[in-house]
């Protein structure tokens, strides 16, 4: 099954050419959470401060499924 | 000398230094600001009459050797656009140099008998009085180099056109290290009250000034270390972490993807072009274009350093600083995904002077209300002469979004208190809805962050989209921001203190170590909400009742597209927000 995975700000580094505001469809096992695709991908987790499963918090250990969108979003404020 | 209060009466033309009452010493920033306010500005004045006064303070620590990020000014008054008290803080050159000057607080009221226009310009030896006649009609970048050229290495503080004409959109510009406008108290309308006292420009020299006297330097130092060490380490603020590279902007793709990024008047939670207006592709415009920078400082002695200098097409340098805010607001709200637009109407609202919060809602308005289309972006830019030129157009315009939704017979009004609301959809992101709803000074993000648990991840994690505990969780942000905002210290060092103990105890101590007032972490919320108190007491009085703790009836009734989300937090749990003002 695939995910549609996108990283944000200080992330981009770890997915080199990714355009900004562009995101990349992955292939996964069935099962896998959250936390295991950031580990596939590596991403620092000490780096990664918010997930996003179709636009709403998610934890690490919650299992995505196909077709999801993951958004993996390091420490950010301001405004 | 001790630190005195510097007051300018503009109808005799004459500034007096009065020793600080018992009451005021133990204030600074908006505390103070707020304090004069209440103890001198009658609550039913008319904004723009005799009896409403521009109070400006520099907080707690500004001015200490060496506390790091924490240059802001307090500017306070009542508030043409809201009707209520309001504290709007900026960054910039003039607080350093005002607790330099010995100055506790500035009170200027009073207008001239012979309504000319006035500069004014504070040094060591007091006040004079010039007259402003080659300044008027002038843009801030214009008014910047003519007073940096006369009076070089000051501070200057000042009003474009929109000050001069009174509107209520009208901000107070303060200049930034390189003597440009941009660092803006641009909230609620001080420009007007400014202009209304004469006063085109104030110039502040600090030559010679006397300093800050510290009562506990070891507490000083011991609690500067700590909060320095906090900023340095926390991952957004350290140096190349999130808000040095890419600034506040660096929001515009997460509130996105969380669906509350406000688009088209707050008819979506998600822009489509979101990406091509983030702080993400000003990084990288500005490493193509070979010109400008991220990582820009708006004030000597910050070391977060999240402000940028944005270059046009060419790769001259145009304009700073493209906050968050200000990208969405004349960006997402108006359906625009143009960068370089973004920069231009940047320019106009720092020349002119105007909040671009609320200057970005009010073209959206005049776009739903049919004068443009969404995603205009050469309409949108020439409604700015409008403003500069003061056509009946343009005055309508830089009143804000309430008159111009009134003048385009537009219901869909985002505004609490006749203030509109910045870069966050409360029907997405409830508890910032919360303070919009409640804080006194009007729909205002920075007046209580929840965003940062709601959506960041910082200080906790809470759901944005659930109501549960969104009241508490608003006040105790309005109780630690209202005390954060009487520091000095710049309000995103909220952000690594949230997570770092050690940062948060820090600042008390350097608080504690620069007054002499003994305060630990436990008295932050509670002389937080003294001041929150205050200006509630002040708003009562002023007229404000329940009511007007209510966001706009249609985020009740349309639901907010990708959640499709209403608001739905009740009214009684707006009004417990602040049940304890007059419980307590």
């Amino acid at each position: 099954m695939q995910v549609e995975v996108t990283v944000f700000a200080t992330l981009r580094r770890y997915m080199p050419g990714l355009p900004v505001g562009g995101s990349r469809q992955i292939d996964v096992q069935p099962g896998t959470t959250v936390g295991q695709l950031m580990l596939t991908l590596n991403l620092p987790p000490e780096e990664v401060r918010v997930v996003m499963r179709n636009h709403r918090h998610a934890e690490l250990e919650d299992p995505v499924e196909d077709g999801d969108r993951i958004a993996f979003i390091p420490p950010v404020a301001g405004g | 000398m001790g630190k005195k209060i510097l007051r300018i009466n503009m109808t005799d033309l004459k500034a007096t230094y009065e020793d600080v009452p018992e009451e005021w010493a133990r204030w600074g920033g908006r505390g103070l600001t707020s304090s004069i306010v209440c103890d001198e500005v009658d609550p039913t004045c008319h904004p723009l009459g005799p009896n409403n006064k521009l109070v400006f303070a520099p907080g707690w620590v500004t001015g200490t050797p060496a506390a790091p990020s924490s240059g802001r000014t307090s500017f306070g008054g009542k508030s043409p656009l809201t009707g209520g008290i309001k504290e709007s803080n900026a960054g910039g050159m003039s607080g350093q140099k005002l607790a330099k000057l010995g100055l506790h607080a500035v009170i200027v009221e009073g207008m001239p008998k012979d309504k000319k226009w006035y500069y004014l310009v504070i040094t060591k030896d007091g006040v004079t009085f010039e007259a402003a006649d080659k300044l008027m009609g002038k843009g801030m970048y214009d008014v910047d180099v003519i007073l940096g050229e006369k009076y070089p290495k000051t501070a200057i503080i000042g009003i474009g056109q929109a000050g001069e004409m009174k509107l209520s959109n009208a901000g107070i510009s303060v200049n930034d290290p390189e003597n440009k406008p941009g660092r803006y108290a641009g909230r609620g309308g001080l420009g007007a009250v400014m202009g209304v006292r004469g006063v085109k420009a104030i110039v502040i020299d600090d030559t010679g000034g006397e300093g800050v006297a510290i009562a506990n330097e070891e507490l000083m130092k011991k609690g500067r270390k700590a909060l320095t060490a906090a900023i340095r380490e926390h991952a957004l603020t350290k140096k190349d972490g999130g808000l040095n590279a890419y600034g506040t902007a660096i929001l515009v793709n997460i509130l996105n993807e969380a669906g509350g990024l406000p688009t088209r008047n707050f008819s979506a939670g998600h822009f489509e072009g979101a990406a091509k207006i983030s702080g993400e592709a000003m990084a990288e415009a500005i490493e193509k274009r070979g010109a400008g920078t991220m990582g820009h400082g708006c004030h000597p002695g910050c070391i977060i350093q999240c402000s940028n200098i944005f270059p046009d097409e060419d790769g001259n340098e145009l304009v700073s600083v493209i906050e968050y805010e200000t990208t969405w607001a004349l960006g997402a709200n108006c359906g625009i995904d143009d960068l370089d637009y973004v920069a231009h109407a940047t320019y106009e609202c720092n020349d002119i002077g105007l909040d671009t919060i609320e200057a970005g809602n009010t073209i959206a308005m005049a776009m739903e209300g049919g004068l443009l289309e969404f995603g205009d972006a050469k309409g949108a830019i020439k409604l700015f002469d409008e403003i500069r030129k003061g056509t009946p157009l343009g005055r309508i315009l830089g009143q804000g979004v309430v008159a111009t939704a009134k003048a385009f017979g537009v219901h869909r009004v985002p505004t609490v208190k006749g203030q509109s609301m910045p870069a966050y959809e409360p029907r997405a992101v409830k508890g910032i809805g919360v303070t919009y709803a409640t804080t006194p000074m009007g729909a205002d993000h920075t007046a209580g962050y929840t965003i940062a648990p709601e959506i960041a991840g910082v200080g906790g994690k809470v759901d944005p989209l659930s109501n549960e505990g969104k009241g508490e969780l608003s006040l105790a942000f309005q109780a630690t921001t209202a005390y954060i905002d009487s520091t000095g210290y710049c309000l995103f060092i909220a952000f690594p203190i949230l997570d770092i103990a050690e940062g948060f105890a820090g600042m008390v101590e350097s608080v504690a170590g620069v007054t002499g007032i003994e305060m630990t972490g436990d008295d932050v919320v509670p002389l937080g909400k003294e001041i929150l108190k205050k200006e509630r007491l002040f708003n009562e009085a002023a007229g404000f009742t329940a009511l007007d703790d209510r966001p706009p009836e249609f985020m009740r009734e349309e639901k907010l597209p990708p959640h499709n989300e209403v608001w739905t937090i009740t009214d009684e749990a707006l009004d417990e927000v602040y049940g304890w003002v007059h419980a307590d």
